[in-house]
Formats: structure tokens, sequence, C-alpha cells
């Protein structure tokens, strides 16, 4: 599960300085089904507990620049907004922005696929009685470490963010969802609109 | 109860809940708990706490429990129909959405429209991770280990690195006795 520390360090050039240029002479058509197959099945693997966002932005964008930031950032709201596990969402939308129907199937099944079997399997295993106490406090680790690649991506694309205006809107959302705990919806059915009054006129 | 009237009960539990499950998938757990629990009687209420459990130790989405609660009614099919029953209706409705999205192109108002979401997109980001913190219980510990793999994955480090590391640190406390 923790495999493919080759690819890690392949990457590890473009990490120190992500997105700064633009993907040159990479088109998102060259995302090829396979592939997205491939990396969706990796990241719906590693996913414990949340934090998911934080790993498919590393593959996408970062490592692999199939989308830009402002594609993917745009992908986190809609997904949130509309109905149904963000995770999965996302991988849906990727997929179909990078190859159309088939390429939200192939992102669908990775994601979705090997989790499904893996969480049955482990049904079974807890049925014949395996103890699970310690093996939970060693997850939840895991699964604080998955929200620090959340919290990575909120940073990489908070330096991005430019004015007051931006950065009110993050505070002002993330205090009434995150602290408050008001209802998601009726918060960003605001916070959309407003964000994007306050930006329109901006130069592009 | 026969097989067939099992599995439709399944559909027309999760295809509805499918639509409403705002803001991932966490907003319909109450939901589900009651119709497998007191509506339908497919399991016991602590058997349903056990599957979360499990759901939440294994890989994938935390919504997957809907496989379990498919797997406790009626076997591998009842996990598959109920698991597609819950992702299907949704991802339609995403994938209409998505697709219009993606015939806009890369014109200025989209443009425009993606740096307005920018910014609420990372306030949920903020959002979710400190709901997440929560509902695990997280304690100091956590917090000091969330903002050093933060800083460790901002400075460069591996993410499969930091992931061995924590799993590591935790084995170690685990032995020393803690918590």
């Amino acid at each position: 599960m923790i495999g493919g520390g080759g690819v890690a360090q392949q990457a590890r050039p473009n990490e120190a300085r992500p997105n700064e240029a633009k993907p040159r002479g990479m088109a998102a058509g060259e995302a090829g089904l396979g592939e997205i197959l491939r990396v969706f099945v990796t990241l719906g693997m590693l996913s414990f507990g949340g934090g998911l966002s934080g790993w498919i932005h590393r593959e996408v964008v970062v490592k692999r620049r199939w989308m830009g930031d402002e594609a993917f950032l745009a992908g986190i709201a809609l997904c949130q907004v509309l109905p149904g596990p963000n995770a999965v969402n996302l991988a849906l939308y990727i997929g179909q922005q990078l190859r159309g129907l088939p390429g939200a199937a192939m992102a669908f099944l990775g994601i979705l696929g090997p989790p499904f079997l893996f969480i049955l399997g482990l049904a079974l295993a807890y049925g014949w009685g395996a103890g699970m106490a310690g093996f939970g406090v060693v997850l939840g680790g895991l699964a604080v470490a998955g929200l620090a690649n959340s919290l990575t991506v909120a940073a990489r694309a908070g330096r991005r963010l430019r004015g007051v205006r931006a950065w009110g809107i993050v505070v002002l959302v993330c205090v009434a969802v995150g602290v408050l705990r008001w209802p998601m919806l009726p918060v960003v059915a605001v916070a959309i609109p407003l964000s994007l009054a306050l930006s329109w006129h901006e130069h592009v | 109860m026969s097989m067939f009237e099992r599995l439709l009960a399944l559909i027309l539990v999760f295809a509805p809940l499918s639509l409403v499950s705002l803001g991932g998938g966490t907003s319909i757990f109450a939901e589900m708990q009651r119709q497998a629990v007191e509506v339908h009687g497919w399991m016991t209420a602590r058997t349903f706490n056990e599957l979360f459990a499990i759901s939440r130790a294994a890989p994938g989405p935390g919504s997957l429990i809907s496989a379990l609660v498919g797997w406790e009614a009626a076997g591998f099919l009842g996990a598959t129909a109920a698991a597609l029953s819950l992702y299907l209706p949704s991802s339609a409705l995403l994938l209409a959405v998505g697709g219009w999205w993606r015939r806009r192109g890369d014109s200025p108002v989209r443009r425009r429209i993606e740096r307005g979401l920018a910014p609420v997109a990372v306030g949920l980001i903020l959002a979710g991770v400190l709901t997440l913190m929560r509902a695990d219980g997280a304690g100091w510990l956590d917090y000091l280990l969330l903002l050093s793999c933060t800083a460790a994955l901002l400075g460069g480090a591996s993410p499969y690195l930091v992931m061995l590391a924590v799993a590591l640190l935790y084995i170690g406390l685990l032995r020393g006795g803690w918590p």
C-alpha cells in the first residue's frame, strides 16, 4: 500500500516548485485511460479517514500536470457543493475533464473498485475474530498524516491567493463551516456569489 | 424475504440517500443507521457501530460503509447493489454539471469563475481538516503531528515517507503503553 517509492522520488524535483510554469506541450489529452485508472487505483488505496484531495492534488496537478491549480480548486468547490462523496466526485470530475466519460469511468473504477473489495475482505477478517484495537490507533495516526496532505494543498493554493478579499472569504468559510459548524450549503450559497462579485473585475 | 426483495430494499434505501449526501458521506450516516437497524432490521445497532469502525480503518471513502451494510443484508450481491445505488445517482448529476463545465473550455468567464471559487475551496479544505480531526477525537499530540507532517510535506518530503514515519511512531507509542 505504501509502495511506489520510486515514483515518489522521481516527482521530487517538481514538488519543490509546483505549478510555477505552465505545462509545456502537455495537453490534457495526453492523459491515457490506462494511466488514469492506474493513478486512481493507487489513490483509492491510499486514503485513510479523509484527506484524499491532498493525494489527488499531488498526483494529478503536481506530478503529472494534467490540470492546473485553478481547475483543480474549481473541481473541489464543485464536488463539495454537489451531492456524493467528495473524493469520488473529484475523481469523476478529473477523469471527465481529462478524457470525457471514459476517463470518468476509469477514475470511478480505480478509486472505488479496490477499496470496495478490500473493505469486504476486512469485514470477513473481522468476522473471524481478528483483533482491531491496536490496528485502529495506528490507522488513526495515518489518517492524521493524510489530513496533513490536505492542509498542504490549502497552503500551496493559499500562496497563490491575492488580496484581503480572497483571504476574507477563506476565513469566512473556514470559521462558519469548520468552527461554528454551520451547514455547509447555505454558507457556500452565500460565499460563492460573494467571492465571484469581489474578484470579477480584477484583471484575469 | 427473498434475495430479490432484499436487493430491491437495499436499492430503495441507498439510491435516495445518494442525492442527499451533501458535503460528503458523513451527512447520511445517521439515516443509513436508522434504515439498516430500525426500519429493516438487517443488523443490531452494535453491529452497525462495528461496521463504522471497519469503514474508518479501511482505505477508500468512508461512504463504503454502504457496501458493508449491503454485505450484512444480502452478501456480495447486496454489497454491490448498495454501493452502486449510493454512488451512481450522485455521479450522474456530477457528470452532467462537469460536462457543461468542460464544454466552456478555457474562456475568460471560466477563468473568472475559477478564481472566485478558489478561496471558497481553500476555506472548505481547512474546515474539512478541522471537522475530521474533531470527529476522530484528536488530542494535542495529533494536532502537533498534523502540523509537523504538513511542514514536512511543504518542505518537499515524500508523503510515503511521512506516512511510514507516522506509522512507526504510533507503533512505538503503542508498545510504550500509550494511550
